[in-house]
């Protein structure tokens, strides 16, 4: 296998992506809908707030090995996070998946867990899978009524 | 010797191969094996040398030079435009008229016969495994007059019975528009039973031909259609060039569709006198050197033969068919009886996307998605399939070669 795809699809990936975490509804939490329809990748984001933490997060949904893993390690990344907290990682988040050069380089080593979706810039067309959950959780704290769409 | 090295081609696939120069390029390291030709499909070096001596050798403006090269030019052009009459079966030249592509022979369609014809109350009938671009054209014509938009649904199979057809034509049809064959799912529809059911209730009869020009004898008389739109670029012709056939009684009393120059005899600010057919439709400098590279593209699959190329393209489906059938949890979507080009298909847990990346590392080309066809993925229940889809240089190898790259994935994802 390549050295890039092996990047790409690096164990904890497959490992989310096959045993999703999380992978449940929130009554009565906040939620946000997220959606792709070309690739068909949905995820529904479910944060339950105590005042500003995030005191649980879950996402029900179905998409590829990339958009479930990101969504289920979102929530675990997410969980007992302020909200401000929780908006600076989905920043970091965006920046290590899109590898944006204009953003200094930590090569996500701030990211946790979350830093082996380094490999996710090398695939300009996968950025959308990654990205998605992540978009979805921000609308949820932000209460949008639109769904969300990172295509 | 594996089972592909035995198959014996319609033609010398080797040579047809060389004719590709992009064929020889690699992927990730790994020999392109392309299966996205109901994507589009790759150009010959007869395509490719069409174009380009257009702009080294005979380029200018059309219909408006008496100097030599637009006269040249349009010469070309209008050459195309027969090669293009005479691979449809149509009557005459005139009653082609070259379009972008598919999209715009329906548009045009819509926006010009449809604005005329179809009322508030009329009904225009599809099918349920349309691409979106024999849907939504009609979809604004029929919010636009009021009119009902009505849906035949397709079959686990992939399949439309023409009873069911037959059923949904109500004596308020205007048209019946339908592929000829599913992007999707591959399913070849019976285009001339219904269209002769379409005409016994009075209606007319548009046809997608998209994916059959390029894969098999189109001929619009022997169809008896009025209307039949298809693309260049699936044809392995270029880009942003196609055509659509209309019966000349339609074009004639059908209204034009954008103005500007060309499309016209006289113009003054009380009063303009459109030209005749089909210029009536071409308003503004089309793509020459496209048309006119079209019309080496339509020559070339003349010359190598398009019932050879449907012989070999329906072998490397039922071998293609064969092996895939043979691998656990790969479920085909679409299995109609009548089906050419297309293997549509799932793998138990396995997203199409990731499908694809891992098959792009093995050098193999495919599309996933919902191919512009949703309502199709909606009838399955699924978000997504993943497709190959063969075109005439593909080989029994490249198959084989997909057949282990499915594997690979399935092993990765187990």
């Amino acid at each position: 296998m390549s050295s890039e795809l092996r990047e790409l699809y690096q164990e904890v990936i497959l490992d989310h992506s096959k045993k999703p975490r999380n992978l449940r509804e929130i009554a009565g939490g906040r939620k946000a809908d997220g959606m792709n329809p070309l690739c068909g990748d949905r995820a529904t984001v479910y944060l339950e707030l105590d005042g500003d933490v995030v005191k649980d997060a879950s996402f029900v949904g179905k998409g590829c090995s990339i958009s479930t893993a990101s969504a289920s390690m979102m929530t675990e990344a997410v969980k007992g996070r302020t909200r401000a907290e929780a908006e600076a990682l989905f920043e970091r988040f965006h920046d290590l998946v899109t590898g944006d050069p204009s953003k200094p380089g930590t090569g996500g080593a701030d990211l946790g867990k979350l830093a082996v979706f380094s490999g996710v810039c090398e695939f300009p067309v996968r950025v959308k899978c990654a990205a998605l959950p992540w978009h979805t959780m921000k609308a949820a704290l932000e209460n949008a009524p639109e769904p969300v769409s990172t295509e | 010797m594996s089972t592909a090295e035995r198959r014996e081609h319609a033609y010398d696939l080797a040579r047809v191969r060389s004719d590709f120069p992009i064929l020889a390029r690699s992927v990730h390291d790994k020999p392109l094996v392309y299966l996205d030709n109901a994507a589009s499909s790759q150009k010959p070096r007869a395509v490719i040398d069409a174009e380009s001596r257009v702009y080294e050798e005979c380029y200018a403006n059309v219909h408006r030079g008496v100097h030599e090269l637009s006269m040249k030019a349009t010469d070309a052009y209008e050459g195309a435009r027969a090669v293009i009459q005479r691979f449809l079966g149509a009557a005459s030249s005139e009653e082609i008229v070259y379009t972008r592509g598919t999209t715009e022979a329906v548009n045009l369609v819509a926006s010009t016969w449809g604005r005329k014809n179809v009322g508030a109350g009329d009904e225009i009938l599809i099918t349920g495994l349309e691409h979106h671009s024999n849907i939504v054209p009609w979809q604004l014509l029929c919010e636009e007059k009021g009119a009902q938009l009505r849906v035949v649904p397709i079959s686990d199979a992939g399949e439309v019975a023409l009873e069911a057809i037959e059923k949904a034509i109500t004596p308020r049809t205007r048209l019946v528009s339908v592929a000829h064959v599913s992007n999707a799912l591959g399913t070849v529809l019976p285009v001339k039973r219904i269209a002769a059911l379409a005409h016994a209730h009075g209606a007319l009869m548009f046809v997608d031909a998209a994916q059959s020009v390029p894969r098999m004898t189109v001929d619009v008389r022997d169809l008896d259609c009025d209307f039949l739109g298809f693309s260049g670029h699936k044809a392995y012709g270029p880009t942003g060039i196609g055509a659509l056939y209309a019966r000349a009684e339609h074009l004639k009393a059908m209204p034009p569709y954008q103005g500007g120059g060309d499309m016209i005899l006289s113009v003054t600010f009380e009063k303009t006198t459109y030209n005749d057919i089909p210029y009536k439709f071409e308003a503004g400098t089309p793509n020459i050197a496209g048309a006119i590279a079209l019309g080496a593209a339509l020559d070339y699959l003349t010359h190598l033969g398009l019932d050879r190329i449907a012989a070999h393209e329906d072998a490397l489906l039922a071998y293609a068919t064969e092996q895939a059938s043979k691998i656990e949890g790969l479920t085909l979507v679409g299995t109609a009886r009548e089906k050419v080009g297309v293997l549509s298909f799932t793998l138990e847990g396995i997203h199409p996307h990731d499908i694809g990346t891992v098959l792009d590392y093995e050098g193999i080309a495919i599309r996933t998605g919902h191919h512009c066809a949703q309502p199709v993925m909606d009838r399955f229940g699924i978000p997504a399939t993943a497709r190959a889809s063969f075109g005439l240089y593909n080989t029994f190898e490249e198959i084989d070669a997909l057949v282990a790259g499915i594997r690979k994935v399935q092993e990765m994802f187990a």
